[in-house]
């Protein structure tokens, strides 16, 4: 049985008179322990498709099933319950601004009625777990964004959720914080157990944290499985727009206006390497055989859960013969290679 | 300057001002808080949206809003003389200044419940609140600040609205104004009077501030 079931989830909103699809027939499964990224362009339907979740979006039709409960089956109640096992932390953080962090931990507590002293003690053991002891008597106004994101995954974690959902948890965050929020996620889901659900519309951070991944576009699910085979082989257009917008650096945005002129005048190659190449100096080689310089356009190459992954976007030579000579040569090298068109 | 008969009255006149603001306020927070907690979550984008209920106390606020305060005092008067048993002196003064605070204050709260953060109230929503939880653990405490600041303007209209009930016989620092510096041109005890208004006036403004800025988590 799987931790999350989507069952054909419909969303429409209804805006002076305008009926909107946010969401067509999904149909998801996310298994216990997952690290499942949600990604798509703004607008996809995502933020939705999150709130569907825990139902603080309720679905026009079909069905989201939590471990075997159908969550449109539950009363308010029931559904109120059931929303303690599923946490949730925001792009903006949600902390409350006039109490402090310790607080703050306590506060989901204080509501499911555990009594402040117990609270308290929980609320400790979790400032611990996200680094932030020595802040709990500050306010959420004096720390960083970085910081009360760790404030906000305390209090997710304070009532003890099987389940994590993260909306554009690092949109709000510079680079290296990033990182770090997310590295303090993949601890948590391998210490705790818990399942993650992240919503993003960085493909960085999809490749940092995430095993499996849906792309979601117009409110339709195009693809999903293993990030490793969607990153290699993405099949829909959507898959291979949000890879080749993906920057080296988490949380760039790459819509530089002059870049896609510059690739045009070239004919461009996206090299993926695999786990046995990344490494070797191919290109270097390639270069020397060949004796004639390639344009590289882009690189990247990350740590893709445990396996060294990385991509490249080369601009060959105007010569047609090397080019075909070059790509024989890397396909030779046992290197994914497809050729990137117009609109990067 | 003054014999002690006048000092006496106008010591008087400070302890029926006060006594009619602070009652009234009170009161006006009694019926105005809890409105203008009804018109914050049964607004469309509230937290349980209820299009009869917000019209209706919509309209009824406006209503008594737009009447001047003088107009409805002279229009509650048989009213207050059912509730109080006369419509003089400070004690039935109150039920006109209570009539029109309330929605005043309702207003005031409704506007300091808007600008709490939607996003804090839907990760209260994700925890498991409920929407009692959201109203008393969440949408007062953030927005205690502002409340505090809408306490503090509205501490000081309802102080100028006692003033004005003076002119019908409501007792306070206003009555005198009316009676010795209007009726008898006894200017110097009007000035008095106003000086002693303003003074008031300062003290709840300065007090209420000072509040607000201690409760004030944010900076």
């Amino acid at each position: 049985m799987s931790e999350i079931e989507v069952k054909h989830l419909t969303k429409t909103f209804e805006q002076k008179g305008i009926v909107v699809e946010a969401l067509k027939d999904i149909n998801l499964n996310i298994e216990a322990g997952d690290i499942y990224g949600i990604i798509g362009m703004s607008g996809a339907g995502k933020s939705t498709l999150v709130r569907c979740l825990n139902y603080l979006e309720k679905p026009t039709d079909g069905q989201v099933i939590i471990a075997g409960q159908d969550l449109g089956a539950l009363s308010e109640k029931e559904l109120r319950k059931q929303r303690s096992d599923i946490a949730m932390i925001f792009q903006h953080f949600n902390l409350l601004m006039q109490k402090n962090v310790l607080d703050n931990v306590c506060f989901p507590l204080l509501i499911q009625k555990v009594n402040k002293k117990e609270a308290k003690e929980r609320a400790r053991e979790l400032l611990q777990i996200v680094g932030l002891s020595e802040k709990e008597k500050a306010y959420p106004a004096q720390l960083s964004g970085g910081q009360k994101q760790r404030v906000a995954i305390a209090r997710a974690l304070a009532s003890n959720p099987k389940i994590l959902l993260c909306d554009e948890a690092t949109s709000a965050l510079d680079p290296q914080t990033t990182a770090s929020i997310l590295d303090l996620l993949k601890q948590i889901n391998k210490d705790l157990g818990i399942t993650i659900v992240i919503i993003t519309h960085q493909m960085a951070v999809i490749r940092e944290i995430c095993n499996r991944v849906a792309i979601i576009e117009h409110g339709v699910l195009v693809e999903n499985g293993l990030v490793e085979d969607i990153f290699n082989h993405p099949k829909s257009q959507a898959a291979r727009e949000l890879i080749l917008r993906d920057l080296p650096e988490l949380g760039e945005n790459v819509n530089t206006p002059e870049l896609p002129e510059r690739i045009q005048t070239d004919r461009k190659l996206r090299i993926v390497f695999s786990e046995n190449s990344a490494f070797e100096p191919v290109i270097a080689n390639m270069i020397l055989k060949f004796n004639t310089p390639v344009n590289i356009l882009r690189a990247d190459t990350k740590n893709v859960g445990g396996y060294a992954k990385g991509e490249m976007i080369l601009g060959l030579p105007d010569d047609r013969h090397l080019q075909v000579d070059i790509e024989t040569y890397l396909k030779e090298k046992g290197l994914e290679i497809e050729e990137v068109t117009g609109d990067v | 300057m003054f014999d002690s008969t006048i000092i006496n009255m106008l010591l008087e006149g400070i302890r029926d001002t006060l006594y009619m603001t602070l009652a009234s306020t009170l009161l006006g927070y009694l019926f105005g808080l809890p409105m203008g907690i009804l018109l914050t979550v049964t607004d469309r984008d509230g937290i349980k949206p209820n299009a009869p209920v917000y019209k209706a106390l919509d309209v009824v606020i406006n209503m008594v809003r737009s009447v001047p305060f003088l107009i409805l005092l002279i229009l509650l008067i048989p009213f207050t003389r059912f509730l109080v048993g006369k419509s003089y002196g400070s004690t039935a003064t109150i039920v006109p200044l209570v009539v029109a605070a309330a929605p005043y204050i309702a207003r005031m709260v409704e506007s300091s419940l808007k600008e709490v953060d939607p996003g804090v109230i839907e990760a209260a929503r994700s925890m498991g609140a409920s929407n009692f939880d959201i109203i008393f653990k969440v949408m007062l405490v953030e927005a205690r600040t502002s409340l505090i600041i809408g306490a503090t303007i509205s501490i000081g209209t309802i102080l100028g609205y006692s003033a004005m009930a003076g002119t019908v016989g409501g007792g306070g620092l206003g009555d005198i104004a009316v009676r010795y510096g209007y009726h008898r041109w006894q200017t110097d005890i009007m000035l008095v009077t106003v000086a002693l208004l303003i003074i008031l006036f300062q003290i709840f403004q300065t007090i209420g501030m000072k509040i607000a800025s201690n409760l004030d988590k944010r900076k």
